[in-house]
């Protein structure tokens, strides 16, 4: 059974060849390569899920240089789980979102979309499973580079700026990232996380270096934060999201964010000490931005008509949630977080396939006035959007309702901090619930004007399938919460 | 204070170069001068890694006359890593290039601010 220790690397390594195979394939064969990439990757990750679950974390040596030399993978329960959770989502966020990717996209360019699509999936899996803090920076980069692909594939304007903008902030967060690696390796001497946690946790005790040290944290959460776009860093966000071919838009607000988030995380426990942070202070910055911004996402959400732009801002409340998990500084607080990144993951991509099906059949307006009525042209989008919707609201059942309870009992153990949680959670989900009902009622009531026959169901088979199974995940999240929650505490436990 | 910055003058100067490719990244509205001032930020960062990496009467890491010490030679590792760095700096410098080509065809203009008020008038 020890082969499945390799099945982190096959993974990486599949999903970069395929990548490059695909460059010299015709789109739609591109496409069944990639979606059986996919299919492959989930399973693999299954497979490193049941054996960390059963044989705990292991470390996978690349090349035959030991530890302080060498490259090396990680995988432990936290990791899988996260790998099988992306392939899943990404596999429901292509499928739903096939039919505009084949209509957004030039004919000859398609295989180039999922080239991109195989690179970012390569990527993030590297980032997830990866132990070398220079290795997560190429591949940050790499992510970065295909995400911006995926942002500018529909050849118009449109694209091309939000992809330049996308592209300014995102390299200011990787130079960011890319300082405070090489601060941190010039004051360890260390690349690998866990010879650099240790270095860290020597210097935090001899007091050495302590500003140096502060730098480094601050330098490193600043930088991803603007990668994911946390509050004050978004204003890339809604036209990223808003104009991006449907796929795209799930994909990225959904996994490719996350991302960064999880290679943050690892980053705090494994090298600069979960407990030294907590007394840096730095969490009581992100605590105070993530709530910032679920307040100010929210309202912004409120004033946008165009309702693609509106759920591209309800992810900029949700990134705060989940930075305000993280920001806690407990440990409850951070599996908090760490459920609401799969929850946010579902829903997103949930949502943003099922608006697809909502104003393919209102004459492709997506402002929220021409949605009436929609919901009873399009009664499978209309479904998946209403539990999308009641999900990010924190409808019981839903996996919304799990992560709000998770934040708000997180937020009784650590006093400091409960007033503001917990006022926070209400207000924003007050607001998420006016600006998400709304939609919701408006899809649902009558329709100004007949739509005929010409939009009356373009959507295919494989958007309906795709919204069934989000719907599905959505419940699994919602009603089998706890053995996910035990296994992401179990995961972190094994990350220290 | 001022003897540390002395002592550690390309620390110093890679710093203070971060800080203005930074700043011209994220403030300058000109594309081009965007560009410029991502690599200036990169090749900051190089510099203060070619600096940590240098010690001063060691040779660099290939074999010479046969001495096998490891104490004659420096480390390898932060030029490998600056030489990855460029890689990636690269890459990432030619597709912000040909953003920039793809816009200016479109907009004729090099201004991210009228880019972005045009794209805003072409959105009504």
């Amino acid at each position: 059974m020890d082969f499945i220790r390799n099945f982190p690397f096959f993974s990486i390594i599949l999903a970069m060849f395929c990548g490059i195979l695909s460059s010299v394939l015709k789109g739609k064969q591109a496409r069944n390569l990639c979606l059986f990439m996919v299919t492959t990757v989930m399973l693999l990750s299954g497979a490193v899920l049941w054996y960390t679950t059963k044989a705990g974390s292991f470390i996978y040596m690349m090349g035959h240089f030991p530890a302080p030399w060498g490259n090396e993978i990680r995988a432990g329960v936290l990791e899988a789980l996260t790998a099988v959770f992306f392939a899943v989502i990404l596999f429901l966020s292509l499928l739903g979102g096939m039919k505009h990717i084949f209509f957004d996209v030039e004919e000859t360019k398609t295989n180039l979309f999922f080239i991109l699509v195989d690179l970012l999936m390569s990527s993030l899996l590297a980032l997830i499973y990866t132990n070398d803090l220079f290795t997560a920076y190429v591949f940050v980069e790499i992510n970065t580079i295909a995400a911006c692909g995926l942002i500018m594939i529909k050849q118009d304007g449109h694209g091309i700026v939000a992809a330049i903008r996308y592209m300014v902030m995102s390299l200011l967060g990787s130079g960011m990232f890319l300082i405070s690696l090489s601060m941190l390796y010039d004051i360890t001497g260390q690349l690998l996380m866990e010879p650099a946690g240790e270095a860290v946790a020597s210097l935090v005790s001899s007091g050495q270096y302590r500003v140096p040290l502060l730098v480094v944290i601050a330098l490193m959460s600043v930088g991803l934060a603007i990668k994911s776009g946390l509050y004050p860093f978004h204003s890339w966000i809604p036209e990223t999201y808003g104009y991006a071919t449907p796929a795209a838009s799930a994909i990225l607000s959904s996994l490719v964010s996350k991302g960064y988030i999880f290679l943050l995380i690892k980053i705090f426990y494994r090298v600069l000490g979960y407990q030294a942070m907590v007394q840096t202070g730095i969490t009581n910055v992100l605590f105070g931005f993530g709530l910032i911004g679920m307040i100010m996402g929210s309202v912004k959400a409120i004033q946008e008509t165009d309702t693609r732009k509106m759920i591209a801002y309800s992810s900029v409340a949700q990134i705060g949630y989940i930075y305000m998990g993280i920001g806690l500084g407990t440990r409850a607080g951070m599996v908090a977080a760490v459920f609401h990144i799969f929850t946010h993951a579902a829903t997103k991509s949930l949502l943003f396939i099922s608006a697809v099906g909502l104003y393919e059949v209102s004459g492709g307006k997506s402002d929220y006035l021409s949605l009436r009525g929609s919901g009873y042209r399009n009664r499978t989008a209309g479904l998946a959007f209403a539990v999308g919707s009641l999900s990010m609201v924190g409808f019981p059942m839903l996996a919304g309702f799990i992560s709000k309870l998770l934040f708000a009992t997180a937020a009784v153990q650590s006093p400091a901090k409960m007033f503001f949680t917990i006022l926070g959670l209400a207000l924003s989900t007050t607001l998420n619930a006016i600006y998400f009902l709304r939609l919701v009622i408006s899809i649902y009531s009558p329709a100004e004007r007949e739509y005929g026959e010409e939009v009356s169901f373009l959507a295919s088979r494989k958007l309906k399938a795709a919204s069934f199974l989000f719907i599905v995940v959505n419940l699994v999240l919602g009603l089998f919460s706890q053995p996910i929650v035990d296994a992401i505490g179990v995961g972190l436990n094994q990350f220290i | 204070m001022l003897s540390h910055l002395a002592a550690n003058m390309e620390e110093t100067v890679s710093m203070i170069l971060f800080g203005i490719g930074f700043t011209t990244l994220l403030l300058h509205k000109n594309l081009i001068k965007k560009i410029i001032g991502m690599n200036i930020m990169d090749t900051a960062v190089y510099l203060f890694l070619a600096a940590k990496g240098y010690i001063h009467g060691r040779m660099v890491p290939i074999l010479t006359d046969g001495i096998t010490d490891a104490s004659a030679y420096t480390n390898p590792i932060p030029d490998g890593l600056v030489l990855t760095g460029i890689v990636v700096s690269v890459s990432v410098t030619a597709l912000m290039l040909s953003l920039t080509i793809r816009l200016y065809r479109r907009y004729g203009s090099l201004d991210l601010d009228e880019i972005v008020m045009e794209w805003r008038k072409e959105e009504r």
